[in-house]
């Protein structure tokens, strides 16, 4: 589970993210909604420490994120695709990915081969370089890296954006299903107030880095969210 | 339009994260150009009376002219490595209303206003003036500086075909060590006299201005040249994207002994081996090699065992000087990746250190014919690797976690010549000149053999203290963690 207790970010005296105190226990699948500046990467960034917090602090199981680097075994994450190296092939990325993971070539070529649906024969044995692949292909293999070694906190920066319908779609069963088979716990964020009913079990609702709303997802909530927005 | 690029300009280099973060080195570069202003200033004062004194039976004008081919020659070649070809980011501005021609003139004619074209100007200045009170004629002494003016030009476009050109193939600077050394040894045997040919030229001109025309003709040739080359770049399909290339994949099993640090040794080899910028450091080694064929045939540096200690350096360091100044850059693309991943720094800094090792043996190994010249030139490269191995790595390392300049890897946008310029030989200076230093003092008062003994101790102690120097070392690079991430993250 997640904790975060306190935290702020400020730069240059504006206060861009603001949690007083969230807690995501472990296996929920958590969303983050809200509009341009409203935190969303800010908070996830500070959850992997790639940013420092101005007050307060994320503790992931137990561990201060920015004290222990021991998070990072069972943490997984795709922000965007500084997350990728261009001159990789995609099986050299997931390869690489693997080993940091304690996975060799063989668990991989399994693992990989329950995506070919996704994968959509565009992305393996291909003889391409990352770099040269679509922006959607590469948001795929960013995604399908997050899930390597079966991390027990997945972190994704808007999941659906970039993909194809077919993909959106896919993307989504295959998050649904992930949670419920393997109990990780998941948090995305996303513009698609659709998508992120479809496959979050708790939604928390930014604004200018405050938590305005925090609800647990039933039939009203995408029309609450859509009333919220609308104005 | 020319008002907006200007000011895009001023934003661009004072808005840069490195801008903010190294202002020592610009002074240190401010100071330099000082300097060369003054060298160049004195040089105009003092040339035309001590050609004068020297020769007084010939005219100074007509013997200065015999030497300007070689002041050219050195002018390309100093332009190569220090000045930085025109960059800008034209991506933005190709959906704009703004004309195609006006982005390129722009470009071009900031090129036209760079340090190197006024620099020599300090001494072509006090030079034609001189030539005015001696009575040369006003007349004459105009046309001269024009045309000097406008040979500085020819060679400031003439840099740019061949810098541009040069950084699209990964030979670095081959080419131009070719076509210098080509142009000087056509020279140098008279098979082609430039020298004279380019003499017999100006004096043409400074007899009859009306020659002046033909080095107009030139410059306009050398810039038509550019703008129709940059003019091709212009385009989104064209090289402003990439080419595809098609992978090849190995899976490097040998790098599995080197135990953790395995899958960071493959990504760097990786690295080096399918990007332009960083493949170009693996053909610098052949030049670096070749480095010591200055110097040691040459009987004026015969005995001059202190230059032994420079060249080993050079040669078993090449590599760490040009690769390592761009830890952790080189990973800037991806850096956030490396930081929320199961990476712990210390493998990730052992394999870049394993890296540079490895080059310093192997260039040892291949510079062990310069034993021809002298067992001492062996020697000296011996205690200059271990050196290298156990010194200036863990320098060039800790210099890594002051770096806030990205690398773009991809080079998707044209006119992207990132990390290089004056700055990139700057940092080499202390790697190459202290042990130079380190050696001179015991070899000075005890002897040679202590001068080698100091390095290789010296050398020895890195080595035996790997672990906790690395520890330190990681520890300054988990302090400037954020800084890093943060840096690395914006366009330049």
């Amino acid at each position: 589970m997640i904790k975060a207790t306190e935290l702020s970010k400020k730069y240059g005296g504006v206060t861009v993210l603001n949690i007083a105190t969230l807690e995501i226990p472990k296996g929920q699948s958590f969303g983050l909604v809200g509009n341009n500046g409203a935190g969303k990467t800010t908070f996830f960034n500070l959850v992997l420490d790639l940013i420092n917090p101005t007050t307060g602090n994320v503790v992931n199981h137990k561990i201060q994120v920015n004290i222990s680097e021991d998070w990072k075994p069972f943490t997984a994450s795709f922000i965007d695709e500084s997350f990728l190296i261009g001159y990789l092939t995609p099986e050299e990325y997931f390869y690489f990915i693997g080993e940091l993971r304690g996975m060799n070539k063989a668990d991989i070529d399994v693992f990989l081969s329950q995506f070919d649906e996704i994968f959509n024969d565009e992305i393996l044995n291909k003889k391409k370089y990352l770099r040269d692949l679509s922006k959607g292909n590469q948001k795929k293999v960013g995604i399908i890296a997050a899930l390597i070694g079966n991390p027990e906190v997945i972190v994704l920066d808007e999941p659906f954006a970039n993909l194809d319908p077919t993909t959106q779609i896919r993307l989504k069963k295959l998050l649904r299903d992930l949670t419920i088979s393997t109990n990780a716990t998941l948090l995305i964020s996303s513009h698609d107030l659709g998508h992120v009913t479809e496959v979050c079990d708790r939604i928390v609702v930014l604004e200018k880095g405050e938590i305005v709303k925090d609800l647990i997802t039933s039939a009203e909530t995408l029309q609450e969210l859509e009333t919220y927005f609308s104005v | 339009m020319i008002k907006h690029f200007i000011q895009f300009e001023w934003k661009q280099f004072f808005r840069s994260s490195y801008w903010q973060k190294s202002i020592g080195l610009n002074i240190l570069m401010a100071f330099l150009a000082l300097y060369f202003m003054l060298t160049f200033l004195a040089l105009g004062i003092s040339l035309f009376p001590i050609l004068d004194d020297q020769f007084p039976d010939s005219d100074p004008l007509l013997i200065l002219n015999g030497f300007l081919f070689y002041w050219f020659l050195a002018d390309l070649l100093m332009r190569f490595f220090l000045q930085k070809l025109p960059v800008m980011n034209i991506k933005p501005l190709l959906v704009l209303p703004v004309k195609r021609s006006e982005i390129l003139h722009y470009v071009l004619g900031k090129s036209a206003v760079s340090f190197f074209n006024f620099l020599p100007l300090f001494a072509v200045i006090p030079f034609g003036i001189m030539l005015m009170l001696e009575e040369y004629g006003t007349a004459t002494a105009l046309v001269w500086m024009v045309t000097m003016v406008i040979f500085t030009l020819i060679i400031n476009f003439l840099n740019i075909i061949i810098e541009s050109r040069s950084a699209e193939t990964e030979f670095s600077f081959l080419p131009i060590v070719l076509i210098a050394s080509g142009l000087f040894a056509l020279n140098y045997f008279e098979i082609v006299s430039f020298s004279t040919l380019l003499a017999n030229g100006i004096n043409a001109i400074d007899a009859n201005p009306v020659f002046i025309l033909i080095p107009l003709a030139i410059l306009c040739v050398v810039y038509y040249l550019n703008y129709t080359f940059l003019m091709k770049k212009l385009y989104v399909d064209g090289s402003l994207k990439a080419k595809t290339q098609t992978a090849s994949t190995s899976d490097m099993a040998w790098t599995r002994r080197f135990g953790t640090i395995a899958p960071f040794l493959q990504l760097d080899l990786k690295l080096l081996w399918r990007n332009k910028r960083p493949r170009s450091s693996i053909f610098i080694l052949i030049i670096g090699l070749a480095y010591g064929l200055f110097f040691y045939p040459n009987p004026i540096y015969n005995g001059l065992e202190w230059l032994y200690v420079f060249v080993g350096i050079f040669v078993t360091g090449i590599f760490i000087i040009n690769f390592g100044q761009f830890i952790p850059a080189w990973d800037s693309g991806y850096y956030k990746l490396l930081m929320s991943q199961n990476i712990k720094y210390k493998e990730y800094l052992n394999s870049k250190y394993t890296l540079m090792v490895m080059s310093s043996i192997i260039m040892f190994v291949l510079s062990i014919p310069y034993v021809y010249f002298g067992w001492k030139i062996l020697l000296v490269h011996f205690a200059a690797m271990v050196y290298n191995v156990g010194v200036n790595t863990y320098i060039i390392l800790l210099a890594g976690s002051f770096n806030r300049k990205k690398i773009d890897l991809t080079q998707r946008a044209a006119f992207n010549y990132q990390g290089t310029g004056a700055v990139q030989w700057l940092v080499g200076f202390p790697l190459l000149f202290v042990p130079v230093g380190l050696f001179f003092a015991p070899y000075k008062f005890i002897g040679f053999e202590a001068g080698v003994a100091f390095l290789i101790i010296l050398g020895a102690i890195g080595i035996v203290f790997h672990q906790k120097i690395m520890r330190f070392i990681v520890t300054k690079y988990l302090n400037s963690k954020y800084k890093m991430i943060s840096a690395f993250e914006q366009d330049n």
